[in-house]
């Protein structure tokens, strides 16, 4: 499964993202293989129009399954997300890393997009 | 001639000076009012007549023709505004955040993404005598006003006579829509307040009207109520104050209720020696 | 930490006063955010320290190398908005009109356009007199897309919050419906409608309601000059019923207000009944955000 994170920084002790559209990086986990991949969103966050659907292209061409995010997509990526990722938001708080425990410990909701 | 009736501020009794303006003028000369704050229109509420024409304005966005799309993503890559997306079992249009440039459409290899019309608000045409009410009116959910604003005034320019006096009611502040309600105004009345918010708002005006090389007049409306700074600031600027329009707890009534306040005789008088002013010049 | 937008619909029926007002009761626990960027007033109220500018980006326009220009008119058959024209040999760009969309650079054989990114606005983040930050902006005369400048204040006052661990991020929203007001609204945990008792005020009142209730936001409202007309009183407080808002204050029609805002007060510090009032309405916005409890 590929697991995307919304992120402030480049790795696992990054704090989260609470944003999606204009979140800083996305950290994308390959549950599988047990690697993690770092893409750079910063063009799209300082792009002024439509950074949501473009957050969304650039995680769904990167195989993503899950995102955890802090306050969930707005209603334009969600259009984009919709029934093709899981979305589980409330994890704003804390690092990456911890974020990733959360879920796997059944603690995130999912978001209804 | 065209007098475009705006302001920095919201607030400052825009809508009260053109509704006014155009009673005031309408029972010796041809005029038009032309509401062009079209996210509130208010215009209607005071005045209204027998509707003449009714059309619902349309803006176009690009419709995904799946059948012929080779999914190359060129859509995506050409749209300045993210409007596109080109994900891999589907082409996204997000109308919304689309201007209506067509790119993504003519420069498709495939013409899979042809221009369709989508409604984005109506046009009204209602008359009262020689009065000619026009108002346009976004749809809520719609969010760009500017495309309106320009087929609006496209109507005008189609349907008003030249030797009608048409006001325009333009929307408040200095962003892009009271740019295009009032670009290519002969004449800008500037509506304000004596306060530190109306001066404030005012400066911002002035700047934009100086921007786009229209002639302004100020008026001072509420005058007596707030402190002298924006009549020093007209000084300062070398702007006519044109009308003071003395606060009056009245006028505030009437206009509450929905009824134009020339009942009331310093309001009309001092509103009443603009409208000459203006007639002068438009004739 | 939750969000309060003020939104009005309307312009003119107090929103910023009653907002400055709110931001001094707050105080410390909100981080304040300008986001009626297209012709700000808060700062008046409030008096931020002065900040760097930070620049905002917003759109592009197109800029022509009149060197390479063969003035052979493929962008002016592509422009859709008139903005581009060919003349005496070489192609000319309306800055007014011209609407960023690229598409005259695309097809420009000499590759002769460019698609320059612009400062639409500028930003600031400091400190102001509640003792607490505050995020204001101003967007360039004339610009485009205050919506994205607007997006960007929130996004600021939301980090600052976040960094500073205030629970509140209060907003001065954009007035209309168009894109700024859709953008003020977006993630807001309650929204504050401040209105007046007249038909213009309902009218605009009840258009910009349509926009927060398709957005499922919880509201509730302020009344102000509740006293300037009673029939128009009893229709506000009709329709607030009707859709169940829940009316937190009224305020009269009085000269305090432009008084108070001439000496660069807010009516919480001009008079004392007003300030009663206006404490009434702060303790209903808590309980509101209480009821609500909307999880991120």
């Amino acid at each position: 499964m590929i697991i995307a994170f919304t992120a402030q920084g480049d790795n696992w002790d990054a704090p989260m993202d609470p944003r999606f559209g204009r979140t800083r990086f996305l950290l994308v986990y390959d549950d599988e293989a047990d690697t993690l991949g770092v893409l750079d969103n910063e063009a799209v966050a300082n792009e002024a129009h439509g950074a949501g659907p473009r957050t969304a292209s650039l995680l769904l061409e990167n195989g993503a399954d899950v995102l955890i995010t802090g306050n969930g997509p707005g209603g334009n990526a969600g259009r984009a997300l919709a029934g093709r990722v899981k979305v589980f938001a409330g994890a704003a708080e804390g690092t990456a890393r911890e974020a990733l425990a959360r879920f796997r410990a059944g603690e995130l909701k999912e978001f209804a997009i | 001639m065209r007098i475009a009736v705006a302001s920095g501020k919201g607030g400052t009794g825009k809508t009260t000076v053109s509704t006014c303006l155009a009673a005031l003028l309408a029972p010796e000369h041809p005029v038009a009012l032309v509401d062009l704050d079209v996210e509130e229109p208010n215009t209607q509420l005071f005045m209204d007549g027998e509707l003449l024409h009714r059309e619902v304005v349309h803006k176009h966005v690009p419709m995904w023709r799946a059948d012929q799309c080779a999914h190359c993503g060129q859509c995506q890559q050409v749209c300045n505004f993210g409007a596109v997306l080109s994900l891999p079992d589907e082409v996204m249009v997000f109308a919304e955040l689309c201007h209506g440039c067509y790119a993504c459409s003519e420069l498709c290899p495939h013409g899979a993404l042809p221009m369709e019309p989508q409604p984005m608000g109506v046009l009204r045409h209602a008359v009262d005598g020689e009065l000619a009410l026009i108002e346009s009116r976004l749809e809520v959910g719609q969010e760009q006003a500017v495309p309106l604003i320009k087929h609006t005034l496209d109507y005008v320019d189609a349907r008003v006579p030249a030797e009608t006096i048409t006001i325009l009611d333009a929307p408040p502040g200095t962003s892009c829509p009271v740019i295009a309600a009032t670009r290519h105004a002969d004449l800008v009345v500037l509506v304000t307040e004596p306060t530190p918010f109306g001066l404030h708002d005012l400066s911002l005006a002035v700047e934009t009207m100086r921007l786009l090389g229209r002639e302004m007049l100020v008026v001072v409306n509420r005058h007596g109520l707030g402190d002298d700074a924006v009549e020093e600031y007209c000084r300062r600027e070398g702007l006519l104050v044109a009308a003071r329009i003395p606060h009056s707890r009245e006028v505030a009534h009437h206009y509450a209720q929905g009824h134009l306040p020339l009942a009331v005789p310093e309001f009309r008088e001092a509103l009443g020696a603009l409208a000459e002013v203006l007639a002068g010049r438009s004739s | 930490m939750k969000e309060i937008v003020v939104i009005s619909g309307k312009g003119g029926t107090g929103k910023t006063s009653v907002t400055a007002s709110l931001a001094l009761l707050a105080g410390r626990d909100a981080v304040v955010a300008d986001c009626d960027v297209d012709a700000a007033d808060l700062h008046l109220l409030l008096a931020p320290d002065p900040d760097v500018e930070h620049p905002f980006a917003g759109g592009t326009l197109a800029v022509v190398d009149t060197q390479a220009c063969s003035g052979c008119g493929a962008c002016e058959q592509a422009c859709r908005f008139e903005a581009i024209v060919v003349e005496n040999g070489v192609a000319v760009v309306d800055d007014v009109d011209c609407e960023g969309c690229g598409y005259c650079a695309r097809v420009c054989p000499e590759d002769a356009i460019v698609d320059e990114r612009q400062t639409v606005g500028y930003w600031q983040n400091t400190s102001c007199r509640t003792g607490g930050a505050m995020v204001h902006a101003r967007l360039g005369i004339g610009a485009d897309n205050s919506g994205k400048l607007v997006a960007k204040v929130k996004a600021v006052a939301r980090e600052e919050a976040r960094a500073r661990n205030t629970a509140l991020v209060l907003v001065d929203g954009a007035p209309g419906v168009g894109c700024p007001v859709v953008s003020s609204l977006s993630g807001a945990d309650l929204v504050l409608l401040v209105t007046e008792p007249s038909v213009a005020g309902l009218h605009d009142l009840q258009r910009v309601y349509q926009l927060v209730a398709s957005f499922k936001l919880p509201a509730a409202c302020i009344l102000n000059k509740a006293d300037l007309h009673e029939g128009l009183r009893d229709q506000v407080l009709e329709f607030l019923t009707a859709e169940g808002i829940p009316l937190l204050a009224e305020l009269p029609y009085t000269t305090a207000v432009p008084a108070a805002l001439a000496a660069g007060k807010t009516m919480l510090e001009w008079d004392i009944s007003l300030a009663a009032r206006l404490r009434a309405a702060w303790q209903g916005v808590a309980e509101q955000l209480q009821q609500s409890g909307r999880t991120p």
